[in-house]
C-alpha cells in the first residue's frame, strides 16, 4: 500500500467547522547535515497547503522550514455544516503534491 | 589530415554544446511556478521578512492576538503554536520565530469564510521569541512570547 501521505478529520460544530489535518512530510530544511554521512540532507518541505470547502478555496496555508516534521495544522471553516466537502492539499518544494477529501461529521 | 583535424575539432564543439544544454535543461526543472512568497520565507530577519510577506516592518503590540505556546518547550523541533484573534477582517496570520536561521515560519492567508485561528507545531533553534502578526484592514497587529527551548530542533 502506497504511505498515506496526509490525514484530515473535519468536525462540525454550531456554525463552522474545524479541520485537523497531519500532512506526512519530513521538511528537510536544507540546513542540516546527516549525522551518517556528515553530508547536508538537501531541502524537502511543504511550500504550501490548501483548504477548499465546496470546491471554494478557504485558505492558503504557506509553510517554511521552520514547521516541524509531518506537520499538523488545524483550521476553522465559518459556515461549514455536517456533509460538507472539505479538501486539502499540500505542495512542496520539489513539485510532489497530494490531496484529499473529508466529509464534515 | 589537417582537413580531418578541422571536422574533428568541430564535431567534438558540437556534441559539448548539446551536452551544456541537457545539463541547463537539467538544472531548471519544469515546475509550475506557485506564488509562494520566497522572498520572504528566505529573509534571515524578520523586518526583512515581514517587509516582504505584510508590507511593513512594524506591528502594533496587542492583547486581541492570542498567541498559545508552552512556555518552555523540552524538545525545540516540535513546538505547538496557536494563535487565535478576535480582530474581523482577518487577511492573513503568519509566524515568526527571531532566533531561527530563516525566522518566517508560517504564514495563512485567510479568505471570508475562514475563522482567524491556526494551531501548528513549529522547529526552534534555541530559546527564542516567537511573534504572531496578524493583517486586518491593511494593519498589522501581533503578540509576542519568548519560549524557552531546552533541546533545539534546527541542526545536528
Amino acid at each position: 500500500m502506497a504511505k498515506k501521505k496526509l490525514k484530515v478529520r473535519a468536525s462540525g460544530k454550531k456554525g463552522y467547522a474545524v479541520i485537523k489535518a497531519i500532512l506526512f512530510h519530513p521538511m528537510a530544511t536544507g540546513l542540516r547535515k546527516s549525522k551518517e554521512t556528515g553530508k547536508i540532507i538537501p531541502a524537502h518541505y511543504i511550500q504550501e497547503v490548501t483548504v477548499k470547502h465546496e470546491g471554494a478555496e478557504v485558505m492558503k496555508v504557506n509553510m517554511g522550514i521552520a514547521v516541524s516534521k509531518n506537520p499538523y495544522l488545524s483550521v476553522e471553516v465559518d459556515g461549514a455544516a455536517k456533509g460538507d466537502k472539505i479538501a486539502i492539499g499540500w505542495l512542496d518544494n520539489l513539485g510532489e503534491t497530494a490531496s484529499t477529501e473529508v466529509t464534515v461529521s | 589530415m589537417n582537413n580531418q583535424r578541422r571536422s574533428f575539432l568541430r564535431k567534438s564543439m558540437a556534441g559539448s554544446l548539446v551536452a551544456v544544454s541537457v545539463a541547463t535543461g537539467l538544472l531548471t526543472p519544469s515546475r509550475v511556478l506557485a506564488v509562494w512568497p520566497k522572498e520572504a520565507f528566505d529573509a534571515t530577519k524578520i523586518n526583512d521578512a515581514m517587509r516582504s510577506l505584510l508590507g511593513a516592518g512594524q506591528f502594533e503590540e496587542t492583547n486581541q492576538v492570542n498567541l498559545r505556546t508552552p512556555d518552555i518547550a523540552e524538545n525545540g523541533s516540535v513546538v505547538p503554536v496557536t494563535v487565535k484573534t478576535k480582530i474581523t477582517g482577518v487577511e492573513s496570520i503568519s509566524v515568526f520565530a527571531l532566533e531561527n536561521a530563516r525566522p518566517l515560519a508560517i504564514s495563512a492567508d485567510m479568505s471570508a469564510k475562514a475563522r482567524p485561528v491556526i494551531s501548528t507545531r513549529i522547529k526552534l533553534g534555541k530559546t527564542s521569541k516567537v511573534v504572531a502578526v496578524v493583517r486586518a484592514n491593511g494593519k498589522l497587529y501581533g503578540a509576542t512570547k519568548t519560549i524557552k527551548v531546552t533541546l533545539g530542533g534546527c541542526g545536528g
